[in-house]
C-alpha cells in the first residue's frame, strides 16, 4: 500500500507542479500580452480612479477633474468653458485627448516615471502617482482680451513674448467647451456629431492648425530678406519698381491698393502697404534667397511643436517668377497659421533673435514640486539686428503714420503691419483681415509682447474688412493686457 | 504484496506532541489574515478598519478554542493542519470582504463569518466526540446511502446558474454534494479497506494491463454511472470528476492496480467526451476553455474565464496589493468560483504560489498521516480525504486559469460558500483525528492496532 501512497502522493505534486508552471504563464510570460487586450478595461479603471493633473494658468487651474462615482471615476471639467479649449485641448473619456491634455498626458495621467520619488522603486511596486500638474506660459488677461475681442467672430490670435518665446494667449473663434466631450454616454457622443460636423468648426484650433495666405503681413518676411540680402542698403532710398509693375513672364498687372506706390522706398511701401514694391523686391532677392528668408522665420517647418504640432506655414520653393512676385506679397500658396505670424512679428521685436514658440512653462508633481521647466531657447536668428533695428522703426511707423494706427498705445512704442488677404477662387471668398504687431514699454530695453490677429468674417460688410479696421484693434486689446503687469 | 516489513512503523518511536508549535503557528495563521484586514482598509479607506481589533479577536478566540479542543482531545495531533486552515479561511474572508467593497448591495463576508464559526464549532465537535477514527467505518453503508440521497435532492430544486447542485430554501441556500464528499471518501475507505483483497485479484492480461475479474468490476461501474449521472442529472462537471478521480485513487491505493487506473481514467475519458460533446453546458465550457476570447472577438465582450485571466496577468509577480485589483470585472461568482483570481490579482504570483502551497502542505500532511497509520481503513480514509482537497484545488484552479475546462467548484476555505467551508472544517478535524492516532505512540503496537496484520498477508 505504501509505494501506491506515495505513487498518488507524487501524482499530486504533479497537480500541483501544473498550477504553478500555468500559474507563471498567466501572471509572467502572458501577462503584457494580456493587459493589452482591448477587452481588459483595467488600463481604463486605472486612468480614470483618481483625479487628473491640471493645466494652470498662472497660479490657477483652468481644469478640474469631478468624481462621478461611476466605473470610470474621474472626469474632466473646465470651469472657464470656450476660453481655454485652444490650449488645454479636450480630455475625453471617449474621445480620448488633444493639444496639452495630449502632449502631457503622461505627466497629468501620473504615469510618467519622473513623478515617482523613487523612480525605479515605483517600477517595481507598480503604485501610481498623483497627477502632475502643468503650468502654462499663458496669460488670463491677454487670452481673454484676445477672446473677448473677437467676440465670437470667426479668427484667431496668437500672442508670444519675443524675448522668450512663451506664448502669452493662443486663442481660436468660435471656440467650444471641451467639458462637454470628457464622460461617456449619449451626451456625449450627440455633442461630438455637433462639434464635428458644425459649418463654423469650433474644434479647429485656428491659432496653430489652421493656415491662412497672410497677405501684406508677409511684406516684413521680404523686407528683412530685402535688407539682409543686399538688395536694399537704404530703405529710405526709391526703389526702382517699374509703374505699373507687370508680373514677370506674364502681361498682367498687378494693382496696388495704396497710392503713390511708383518707385516708393521700402520704408514707404511698407507704411502704405505697397504691392508692386514688395513683389519686386521679393523677385529681386531671388527664389533660393526668399525661400531661405522665409524658413529661418519658421516656414516650410512641419516639426514645430508648442509641444502639440503646429502645421506649416508654407513658402512654395519651386515657383516661376511671377509666382515668386505675387508669393512675396502673401498671395499665391503662401500660407501661414496665425502663430507663424506672431513669430515673425516676434523676430523684429527681438532684433531678429526668434525665440522657439512654447506653451508649457514648467510640470510639477501633484505637490508642486518640478519636475521639468521649459527653458527659453533660440529658433533661428531671423535677420540681423542691424535690419531688426530697421524693420522695428518701419513698423513703429505704420502705426504711427499708417495703415496700423487702430493699434497704438500711448506711452508705448507699438509697432505693426496690416494685412488683408484675398482668397478663394478669382479672390472670390471674403478677404481675411490680419495685423502683426509686437510692443515695448520706452523705459524698457526688451519688448513685451508680439501679436498676430487673423479675423475671417465672413457677416461683414466687405469692404469694412481690413488689417487696420478689425484686427488691430484686438491686437491692440491684447498688447494692453499683456503690458500691464 | 511485499510490502509487510515497510508498512510497520517503527514501534518505539516517541513522537513529541507539538502542540506549542501548533499555538505559534496559529498566532502567525491569525496575524496574517488580520494585517490583510488593515491593508483593505488603508488601500480603500486611508484607514484602518475601526472593527480590525474585533475581528482579530473573534478570529483569534476560534482559533483558540480549535487549539484547545486538539491540545486535549488530539494531543499528538500534526500541528500544521489547524493553523493552515486557520489561515486559508482568514485569508478567505479577507478576500470576499475586498470584493464585498465592490458590491455594495451583495454582502457576503458577514454570512461567511457565520458559516466559518460554525464550521470551527463543528471541527471542535468532531475532534472531542470522534474519539477513534474507525467508528466510522460501521456506518460504510449509512454514509453512502445519506450521500446518494444527498446529491439527489437537488435534481428536484431549480437550476442556478445551469447547475443542479443548490437547494434554496427561503433566502437559505445549501449545496449537498459537499457533505456528500467527506461521506463518499467514508465508504470508499471502509468498502475498499474491507474488499482490496479481493479486489486485487487479477482477470485477464490485456498486453501488459492485468485488468480486474468481471465480478469485481461492478462496483467501479457503479460509481462510474453515478458520477455520470450527477454530471447529466446536475450539469456539474467538477463534481463528477472529483468523485470519480478520488474514487480512482483510493482504489489504486487499496489494490496496487495500474489495471484499475487504466480502466479508470478511459471511461473517464469516454464519460467526458460524450458528455463534453453533447451537452451544451458542459460543452460550452469545453469551447470557452479552448479559446477563452472567442467571445472578445465575436464582439460580445470578454467571458468570465477571460476576465479570470485577466485578472491574474494584472496581478503580475507581486499583485496590486489587497483592495486595489479589478477582479470584480468577473461579474457573477467572483467571490465563489473565481475568488482565486482575486488572490492572484492583488497578491500577485507570489501570493498565489503561497496559498498553492498551503494546500499542498494540507494535502501532504493527510498523506503523511496516511503513511503512519496501521490500519487500512484510517489509511485510505486520510488519503481520501487528502484527495478530496488536491483534486478539488487543482480543478477549480486549473478551471479558473485555463489549464482545464472550467468547472464550478468551491476553493477550499477561501471561496464563499457555507456548506463548503462546514465540509472543509469537518474534513481538517477528521485529518487531525487520523493523524493524531496515526502519532500517538502505542506501548503495545500488537494492541491497539490489530486488526492492521490482516492487511499485507
Amino acid at each position: 500500500m505504501i509505494p501506491c501512497i506515495r505513487r498518488a502522493a507524487a501524482f499530486c505534486l504533479l497537480l500541483l507542479v501544473a498550477l504553478l508552471v500555468n500559474a507563471a504563464r498567466v501572471q509572467l510570460f502572458e501577462a503584457d500580452e494580456l493587459d493589452d487586450n482591448p477587452a481588459n478595461r483595467r488600463a481604463t479603471l486605472a486612468r480614470y480612479e483618481q483625479p487628473r493633473g491640471n493645466i494652470l494658468v498662472g497660479d490657477e487651474p483652468v481644469t478640474g477633474s469631478e468624481d462621478t462615482g461611476e466605473q470610470l471615476a474621474y472626469e474632466r471639467t473646465y470651469p472657464h468653458g470656450p476660453l481655454y479649449a485652444p490650449v488645454t485641448g479636450y480630455a475625453s473619456q471617449t474621445y480620448g485627448t488633444t493639444l496639452i491634455e495630449n502632449a502631457e498626458d503622461d505627466i497629468l495621467s501620473g504615469t510618467d516615471p519622473l513623478l515617482a520619488p523613487l523612480p525605479l522603486w515605483n517600477e517595481f511596486t507598480r503604485g501610481r502617482q498623483p497627477g502632475g500638474d502643468v503650468v502654462t506660459t499663458v496669460k488670463d488677461s491677454a487670452q481673454r482680451a484676445a477672446y473677448d475681442g473677437l467676440g465670437g467672430r470667426r479668427g484667431a490670435v496668437a500672442a508670444v513674448e519675443p524675448s522668450t518665446g512663451r506664448i502669452l494667449a493662443l486663442v481660436s473663434s468660435p471656440s467650444y467647451d471641451p467639458g462637454r466631450l470628457s464622460g461617456t454616454g449619449s451626451a456625449v457622443t450627440d455633442a461630438w456629431a455637433g462639434l464635428t460636423t458644425s459649418k463654423s468648426q469650433p474644434m479647429l484650433n485656428r491659432a496653430i492648425r489652421q493656415t491662412y495666405p497672410p497677405g501684406s503681413t508677409f511684406k516684413i518676411v521680404t523686407a528683412a530678406a530685402a535688407l539682409d540680402s543686399g538688395v536694399v542698403s537704404d530703405p529710405d532710398e526709391p526703389t526702382d519698381t517699374p509703374s505699373p509693375y507687370v508680373l514677370p513672364g506674364t502681361s498682367t498687372v498687378l494693382p496696388n491698393e495704396a497710392s503713390g506706390c511708383g518707385r516708393a522706398s521700402l520704408a514707404e511701401a511698407i507704411r502704405v502697404s505697397c504691392n508692386t514694391v514688395m513683389a519686386h523686391l521679393g523677385v529681386e532677392v531671388g527664389l533660393d534667397g526668399m525661400v531661405e528668408a522665409a524658413g529661418r522665420f519658421g516656414f516650410n517647418d512641419s516639426g514645430l511643436k508648442i509641444p502639440s504640432g503646429v502645421a506649416k506655414s508654407n513658402f512654395d520653393t519651386e515657383m516661376s517668377d511671377d509666382q515668386l512676385a505675387q508669393s512675396s506679397i502673401g498671395q499665391f500658396d503662401t500660407t501661414a497659421t496665425p502663430l507663424q505670424m506672431a513669430m515673425v512679428a516676434s523676430a523684429v521685436a527681438n532684433g531678429g533673435d526668434l525665440r522657439y514658440p512654447h506653451l508649457v512653462d514648467r510640470t510639477t508633481t501633484h505637490d508642486g514640486d518640478p519636475v521639468q521647466r521649459q527653458g527659453s531657447r533660440s529658433y533661428r536668428q531671423a535677420m540681423n539686428p542691424a535690419t531688426a533695428l530697421r524693420l522695428q522703426r518701419m513698423m513703429v511707423d505704420v502705426v504711427e503714420n499708417g495703415t496700423g494706427s487702430n493699434a497704438a498705445i500711448e506711452g508705448v512704442t507699438v509697432g505693426g503691419k496690416t494685412g488683408t488677404a484675398q482668397h478663394g477662387i478669382d479672390n472670390s471668398g471674403t478677404p481675411y483681415a490680419w495685423f502683426i504687431s509686437w510692443a515695448q514699454e520706452r523705459n524698457s530695453g526688451r519688448p513685451a509682447v508680439a501679436v498676430a490677429v487673423v479675423v475671417e468674417d465672413a457677416t461683414a460688410n466687405r469692404a469694412d474688412i481690413s488689417g487696420g479696421g478689425s484686427a488691430a484693434p484686438i491686437a491692440r486689446a491684447v498688447m494692453r493686457a499683456a503690458l500691464d503687469g | 504484496m511485499t510490502a509487510t516489513r515497510v508498512d510497520a512503523p517503527p514501534p518505539e518511536l516517541r513522537l513529541p506532541k507539538r502542540r506549542g508549535v501548533e499555538l505559534c503557528l496559529l498566532i502567525g495563521a491569525v496575524l496574517i489574515p488580520v494585517c490583510g484586514y488593515a491593508a483593505v482598509g488603508l488601500a480603500r479607506n486611508g484607514a484602518v478598519p475601526p472593527d480590525v481589533a474585533g475581528y482579530g479577536g473573534g478570529l483569534g478566540l476560534l482559533a483558540l478554542l480549535a487549539h484547545l479542543a486538539v491540545r486535549f482531545r488530539a494531543p499528538y495531533a500534526d500541528p500544521l493542519l489547524l493553523p493552515i486552515a486557520v489561515l486559508l479561511n482568514g485569508v478567505g474572508l479577507v478576500l470576499i470582504y475586498r470584493l464585498d467593497l465592490e458590491t455594495p448591495e451583495d454582502q457576503a463576508a458577514p454570512t461567511q463569518l457565520v458559516w466559518s464559526t460554525l464550521g470551527v464549532a463543528l471541527f471542535i465537535a468532531f475532534v472531542i466526540a470522534l474519539r477513534d477514527h474507525r467508528v466510522l467505518q460501521r456506518y460504510a453503508y449509512l454514509s453512502v446511502a445519506t450521500a446518494l440521497v444527498l446529491m439527489t435532492v437537488p435534481i428536484f430544486f431549480p437550476a442556478v446558474n445551469g447547475a443542479r447542485i443548490w437547494i434554496r430554501v427561503g433566502g437559505f441556500s445549501f449545496q449537498p454534494g459537499e457533505f456528500a464528499k467527506i461521506l463518499l471518501a467514508v465508504f470508499f475507505a471502509a468498502y475498499l479497506a474491507a474488499n482490496h483483497n479481493a479486489l486485487a485479484y487479477t482477470g485477464r492480461t490485456l498486453w501488459k494491463l492485468q485488468l480486474p475479474t468481471g465480478r469485481v468490476l461492478g462496483p467501479i461501474v457503479a460509481i462510474w454511472l453515478l458520477s455520470v449521472g450527477v454530471l447529466v442529472l446536475e450539469r456539474d462537471l467538477g463534481t463528477s470528476l472529483l468523485f470519480f478521480g478520488l474514487f480512482v485513487i483510493m482504489l489504486y491505493v487499496a489494490t496496487g492496480r495500474t489495471g484499475w487506473i487504466a480502466v479508470g481514467m478511459v471511461l473517464a475519458a469516454v464519460g467526458a467526451f460524450v458528455v463534453g460533446s453533447f451537452e451544451p453546458h458542459v460543452h460550452s465550457r469545453v469551447e470557452d476553455w479552448l479559446d477563452p476570447f472567442a467571445s472578445i472577438d465575436a464582439g460580445q465582450g470578454p467571458s468570465q474565464l477571460a476576465q479570470s485571466l485577466f485578472a491574474f496577468a494584472a496581478g503580475g509577480m507581486l499583485g496590486t496589493g489587497l483592495g486595489l485589483g479589478h477582479s470584480v470585472l468577473i461579474g457573477f461568482a467572483a467571490k465563489s468560483d473565481f475568488i482565486l483570481a482575486t488572490a492572484g490579482e492583488e497578491l500577485g504570483l507570489a501570493g498565489l504560489t503561497a496559498v498553492f502551497l498551503l494546500y499542498a502542505l494540507l494535502v501532504a500532511r493527510g498523506y503523511r498521516a496516511g503513511l503512519a497509520l496501521r490500519d487500512p481503513f484510517g489509511r485510505l480514509l486520510s488519503i481520501g480525504l487528502a484527495s478530496i482537497l488536491a483534486l478539488q484545488v487543482f480543478v477549480i484552479a486549473g478551471g479558473v486559469m485555463g489549464l482545464i475546462p472550467l468547472t464550478g467548484m468551491a476553493m477550499p476555505f477561501l471561496a464563499q460558500g457555507g456548506s463548503s467551508v462546514v465540509t472543509n472544517w469537518i474534513i481538517v478535524a477528521l485529518l487531525i483525528r487520523v493523524s493524531d492516532v496515526a502519532r500517538t505512540p502505542h506501548p503495545d503496537p500488537t494492541g491497539a492496532v490489530a486488526p492492521v496484520m490482516e492487511d499485507e498477508s
